[in-house]
């Protein structure tokens, strides 16, 4: 049985990846399991310059899921590179750096740096809600996904992954312009604008006010929209939203994604990605699939 | 370490306030006061993550270890529905302890309301030192294994907001008058911020050790998340710190408290 997938010109030894900003740089999820096991680490959305994040409290559990609020807090990409990527790369697994940035050419200076660095892609995070600039505001028009993905296109020399936002109103527009401005492959969802309030204290619980939702709570939406762009674009997809097991997982692959990122879920099960990937293989053997790259889109109408 | 405990005493102390003894060997052998278990309520999707819950004591002979917790929204309540015989989902100990004092020092406790579970645990494991606890909560229905505390300390102040038991006040009012006739080595303190807050500058000004155990809504427990955050003192600056992994517990002088 194969459980290895070619996305983007990346090759996987399996389809599940750890969603960025769930799993840090791989440190403490590594005490629990070898890293090695994963298919991929798409690590904690790296900025020009160190961040320091948003106020908290920064989650708020829902039914069913979290909002969370972190702002992107982290060491800056050249303390990524000098003190991170050296432990990564004792692991035998592919190394998706996610970055962030306020400017196109923040972007583009993030990815250049990256280009020369021991890395095996970069994800766009054109995605985040909780920075007040940049991000967000640039994946949530097509115009704004093109500027960017087109700018950092030309400077970047690996592979290149653009993480799309739900907080949109044709999540199969934003896949295309994407596409369209050199992308190899398309990640999706980010979180879901989200709000919880204290009625006793009549406050948001979110130091941020507003956050990102994410858990099982979004996985309808998420599946909805991987079917949606994968219909939309021949770039690879990779689906993500709300994955706590095989049997979610095996759903965003039958919707077209060629790999799932899991994330949220490693909170409550530190060890969802590698019983996820087992799962997996169980349901090939079960259904016939030598494959699992022959999942992948294998929904019947 | 992620693991099994099966419940083998649950009891409610006060109203809202419960007591769990879990079997299980990894937490005796390698828990420190001031460390937590990260613990699952319910296997379904409501309260969905995991509730961090500090030691309050462990048993090395028997295999086991105390919680005591409040029930403060949907978790906890889940969580107050266990009974004997029933498994626990756990990952634990997480997160930085208390340091230990040495021989022959002199502590002082401070804790206010269910802060006050940590320190019995650091008291119980701190021997031959002299151990004074000030203890505070908002009424006598709400107070909570003071017998436990008499046992492990050689002098107990207890207060109480509305003065149903012992003094009336709050509980940094004692404190900071001890603290006027006498100089402890250390000095610990768990509880509500603004209580901590006094503790911590009233330390800081007498150059005297002082550790507080913070409190924050927690996402993985571990530290990867990056959601429970701290605010610390770096140089002129601030960043934040993570309270599940470089804390609970910190050195009090380097806190800002947003109060």
């Amino acid at each position: 049985m194969d459980l290895s997938v070619n996305i983007a010109g990346l090759k996987l030894k399996n389809p599940i990846i750890a969603a960025s900003g769930t799993f840090g740089f791989g440190r403490e999820f590594s005490e629990f399991f070898d890293l090695s096991m994963l298919g991929g680490i798409s690590v904690k959305g790296l900025t020009l310059s160190p961040r320091k994040g948003n106020a908290p409290p920064r989650i708020a559990e829902t039914p069913a899921g979290i909002l969370n609020s972190v702002g992107l807090q982290n060491p800056g990409v050249d303390a990524f590179i000098r003190d991170e990527i050296p432990f990564l790369k004792s692991f035998d697994t592919c190394i998706i750096a996610n970055i962030a940035g306020n400017t196109v050419e923040d972007y583009c200076r993030i990815a250049e740096i990256l280009s020369d660095a021991d890395i095996d892609a970069i994800e766009l995070n054109v995605s985040c809600p909780n920075v007040k600039e940049g991000c967000l505001m640039f994946g949530s028009t097509a115009e704004g996904i093109s500027k960017v993905t087109s700018a950092v296109r030309k400077v970047c020399k690996k592979p290149l992954i653009v993480k799309l936002s739900p907080n949109v109103t044709d999540i199969a527009e934003m896949a295309r312009a994407a596409e369209g401005s050199g992308a190899d492959c398309v990640s999706l969802i980010n979180t879901i604008l989200g709000m919880a309030i204290d009625i006793n204290s009549r406050k948001p619980i979110l130091g941020n006010i507003m956050g990102g939702l994410s858990g099982p709570a979004v996985k309808p939406v998420a599946v909805r929209m991987v079917y949606q762009v994968s219909k939309a674009v021949k770039i690879p997809v990779i689906g993500m939203g709300g994955i706590s097991g095989a049997e979610d997982a095996v759903e965003f692959l039958l919707a077209g994604a060629s790999a799932v990122m899991i994330g949220t879920a490693g909170f409550v099960n530190p060890y969802v990605w590698i019983e996820t990937a087992e799962g997996i293989k169980q349901y090939m053997e079960k259904h016939g699939f030598e494959r699992v790259s022959d999942i992948t889109g294998a929904l019947l109408d | 370490m992620k693991f099994n405990g099966s419940v083998v005493k649950a009891e409610k102390l006060a109203e809202d306030i419960y007591f769990l003894r879990l079997k299980s060997g990894i937490i005796p052998e390698k828990a420190v006061p001031g460390q937590f278990v990260n613990i699952r309520c319910c296997n379904g999707l409501d309260a969905y993550l995991r509730r961090p819950i500090s030691i309050l004591r462990t048993n090395t002979l028997e295999s086991t270890f105390d919680i005591v917790y409040m029930i403060r929204g949907k978790g906890t309540r889940l969580l107050s529905c266990f009974e004997c015989g029933d498994t626990v989902d756990c990952v634990g100990p997480l997160g930085k302890g208390f340091t230990l004092p040495e021989n022959g020092e002199k502590i002082c406790v401070i804790g206010g309301g269910i802060g006050i579970f940590p320190l019995l645990f650091l008291l119980e494991r701190s021997v031959e030192v002299e151990k004074t606890a000030f203890l505070g909560f908002r009424t006598k229905d709400l107070m909570v294994l003071q017998e436990d505390f008499q046992k492990v300390t050689d002098r107990l102040v207890i207060s109480t907001d509305d003065g149903s038991f012992g003094q009336k006040g709050l509980i940094t009012k004692p404190f900071l008058e001890y603290l006027e006739n006498e100089k402890p080595d250390r000095v610990y303190t768990c509880g509500p911020v603004p209580m901590m807050k006094t503790v911590a500058e009233a330390c800081t000004e007498k150059g005297i050790f002082c550790e507080v155990s913070m409190e924050q809504r927690m996402g993985c427990g571990i530290g990867a998340c990056l959601v429970c955050a701290c605010k610390v003192r770096n140089n002129d600056d601030y960043e934040y710190e993570r309270i599940c992994r470089d804390g609970p517990v910190f050195n009090a002088g380097k806190i800002m408290f947003d109060i």
